[in-house]
């Protein structure tokens, strides 16, 4: 363990690009893996959870809008980024999953590494989810995958770093803006990964993070008519809640990523469902010859 | 009418279908009796009964999905993908073999004209279980694994029994899963005659299962727990119950529901193949399309230009017997379907849009809506947010490429639109910016086997066809 445990700061939200308190004024306590208090957590209220909503769809245009090239880059540049504070992210995951340094390292390493193979993607998804359709008669037809919008993410509970870079750069790496809740008992490296993506290219309102409780705020989200598309995988574990949340989901007919019954082990190279979960087929179809 | 000529009726034959005075369910190979109170369902042009109907109740549709099962463990999920494919090609001839009756009984059943229950339903639906059955054999070829869900049950709409029918059957089995597929109450005809075919395909009985029946049915089959998907295409109201339905089950779930779809019309578009590309958009198939193109979107300049040939072609629609080969406009299919769009029509006016529709004869009985057009409409109107369902077009203006595209996404749905520019960069930039699963550009209501279609938003979950299409059926596909 490092003496720096004792070097403390305030850790906030991070919406639209900026570092606000809890509208509510509300915070919670953050306990080492070891039991010792850390930190008070902002508590991502509601309003919170609107605000991060309106800041995501304000960024979908933009972020959408621009070409697999540089979001390839913008992402690329977050790992290196992130690559550059190495020794603050270990000792975070240590901190908060209670690793031993060598296998801190090994999480921090990963998480570097999967946000350039996502970071890769984004120029490619196209070409090998899409494709040119041989209709039966004189048209040009291409399908094209394209992002959904403003995805929810409810990220992973227990992997603190490795889950949550493993749940965001899918969803943004397509041209999608999340609005993504942290872990609740391990808030602190998703809010040091937040001062990453703000030092880094990564557009105001691209990611948003709240730190505060999945079961409080997962329901707004669920049931907020301008969220596309929700990930359940922080929820794993409480079928009960996760029911609840694809019910409340209907409403606008979101795309819903199902909670596995159990956290998925993040060292695994996630595939491309982690990605075309959040991406719509457009077909478009034109004459030729005429 | 005021044409200067009348053509002479060309009446297709009925002689060469045989309906019987009354249907049971498909289940395990056979028919069966149903445990509910048999309906009747009529030709919507003449009200005249056509058959009887068996209604499935919850047992009868456990013991579908229980047929299902067994044929699933038993036979399709074990048999190579090289013989299902085998089937399937069969299925496809047959199809093609009997495809004038094919036709014939889905005019009669449904109400739509015979020349595109002819010329475009049955070639589509023979197209489609020739496309699914060589990918039978060739699924890992596609990215998604090649293990099947299981036992699928899936909810056809009432606006192309057969085609919908085709949609939903030919890549489960292609993917080796087994279904039960619920008919529209209103049109349940032909998947009978679909399940005589598959008799005559020798396909091993329960891989096929038909239950007919009305909503009751239907969320009996969605809930039954011994279904693995669930694949539905119909209103997005109904597509929401499902989706809470499902919910917190491992079932999966494909939704292909309502639209909205904006045809939009530039200014250096080529206008009389625009006129005609929004008259299918919206009257083809009595405009019961999900992705026709009811709202107009009219660059202001050339609005009234447009409307005029628009309005001089509409006099030359032809509405009557569908068994006509010159009818361009069948019946609605149903009073209940005639009674909505009268209402939503009803209010166009009411909220000041200026109603015109052609002079034409419709005839005394049956369900007739002669084709329409709104003008003066604004997106607050409900004729131009609501799906009407009907041959009710609502016509739009826009000043500039960007008020086109605002507009055009201004709706909850997000299922196709349609785009007419003689330039190409216009085109390209307005068709990335549509947020709809389908965009037409100078052409409308397109359809292929090979082609993934679906919706955005609130138009569904999923796409079917081409390749895409695989991934609702096969278990290593997220989507």
């Amino acid at each position: 363990m490092s003496d720096r445990i004792d070097v403390r700061k305030t850790y906030k939200l991070y919406i639209g690009g900026a570092f606000p308190r809890s509208e509510s004024g509300h915070s919670y306590e953050v306990r080492d893996a070891g039991g010792a208090f850390v930190a008070n957590a902002a508590l991502a209220s509601r309003k919170d959870g609107r605000d991060a909503v309106v800041a995501a769809r304000k960024a979908f245009g933009g972020w959408s809008g621009r070409t697999a090239y540089n979001r390839a880059q913008v992402l690329y540049r977050v790992a290196e980024v992130m690559e550059d504070r190495r020794p603050q992210f270990v000792q975070a995951v240590q901190q908060s999953e209670g690793l031993r340094a060598k296998d801190a390292d090994r999480v921090v390493d990963e998480a570097v590494d999967r946000l350039v193979w996502f970071a890769g993607w984004a120029d490619k998804v196209t070409q090998v989810v899409g494709g040119a359709n041989p209709v039966a008669g004189p048209y040009f037809n291409l399908s094209t995958p394209e992002p959904t919008g403003v995805v929810a993410v409810l990220a992973p509970q227990a992997s603190s770093l490795l889950g949550l870079v493993s749940v965001i750069a899918p969803v943004v790496v397509t041209g999608n803006t999340a609005v993504v809740v942290s872990s609740f008992e391990r808030p602190l490296p998703a809010v040091t990964f937040a001062e990453v993506l703000a030092t880094s290219d990564v557009p105001g309102g691209v990611v948003n993070i709240l730190t505060g409780s999945a079961a409080t705020i997962g329901p707004w989200l669920a049931s907020h008519m301008d969220v596309n598309a929700i990930d359940l995988v922080g929820v794993a574990g409480d079928p009960a809640l996760a029911a609840e949340l694809e019910v409340a989901a209907a409403d606008n007919l979101k795309r819903v990523r199902r909670a596995p019954a159990a956290e998925p082990d993040w060292a695994v190279e996630p595939g491309l469902g982690s990605m075309t979960a959040f991406l719509e087929t457009k077909t478009v179809w034109h004459p030729i010859g005429v | 009418m005021t044409t200067p000529f009348t053509y002479a009726p060309a009446l297709e034959s009925r002689s060469v279908v045989d309906i019987k005075p009354s249907y049971g369910l498909f289940v395990g190979g056979e028919f069966v009796d149903g445990g509910g109170t048999a309906f009747k369902t009529i030709n919507p042009a003449t009200e005249e009964v056509l058959a009887e109907v068996a209604e499935a109740d919850e047992a009868d549709v456990d013991r579908a999905v229980r047929a299902a099962r067994t044929a699933y463990d038993k036979v399709w999920s074990r048999m190579s993908g090289r013989e299902r494919a085998k089937y399937l090609y069969r299925i496809a001839r047959i199809i093609q073999e009997r495809s004038r009756e094919l036709a014939v009984l889905e005019s009669l059943d449904n109400g739509k004209p015979i020349r595109e229950a002819r010329d475009v339903d049955v070639p589509t639906v023979a197209a489609h279980f020739f496309y699914y059955a060589g990918w039978a054999d060739k699924l890992e070829y596609a990215g998604y694994g090649s293990t099947p869900l299981g036992v699928a049950g899936q909810i056809i709409p009432w606006n192309f029994p057969l085609l919908m029918l085709a949609w939903k059957v030919a890549p489960a089995l292609a993917c080796g899963n087994t279904v039960v597929l619920k008919p529209a109450e209103t049109t349940p005809l032909t998947a009978l005659l679909f399940a005589e075919i598959c008799q005559q395909a020798d396909l091993p009985p329960g891989v096929v299962n038909i239950v007919t029946g009305a909503g009751a049915t239907g969320q009996a089959l969605v809930a039954h727990p011994g279904i693995d998907k669930v694949a539905f295409t119909g209103s997005t109201e109904v597509g929401k119950a499902i989706a809470r339905t499902v919910a917190g089950t491992d079932k999966r779930v494909t939704l292909e529901l309502g639209g909205k779809a904006a045809n939009i019309v530039f200014d250096d578009a080529p206008l009389d193949q625009a006129v005609e590309g929004i008259v299918n958009g919206i009257f083809f198939n009595q405009g019961h399309v999900c992705c026709a193109g009811s709202r107009l979107l009219v660059q202001e300049s050339i609005a009234e230009e447009l409307l005029a040939r628009l309005k001089r072609r509409m006099t030359t629609l032809r509405v009557g017997d569908p068994l006509d080969k010159n009818t361009d406009l069948g019946a609605i299919n149903s009073a209940e379907q005639l009674a909505r769009i009268h209402e939503l029509s009803a209010v166009g006016e009411a909220e000041g849009a200026g109603r015109w529709a052609p002079p034409c004869d419709l005839p005394e009985k049956g369900f007739w809506f002669p084709p329409t057009l709104f003008t003066g409409v604004s997106q607050a109107h409900r004729i131009a947010r609501e799906e009407i369902f009907g041959p009710v077009l609502s016509v739009l203006t826009f000043r500039t490429p960007a008020e086109a595209v605002e507009k055009a996404n201004n709706t909850p749905y997000g299922l196709s639109a349609g785009v007419w520019s003689d330039k190409g960069s216009l085109i390209l930039s307005i068709a990335n910016q549509l947020r709809a699963g389908v965009v037409w550009a100078n052409t409308f209501n397109k359809f292929d086997p090979t082609s993934p279609f679906g919706g955005y938003k609130e138009s569904g979950h999923g796409r079917e066809g081409g390749r895409h299409g695989l991934a609702a059926y096969l278990k290593g596909a997220e989507a």
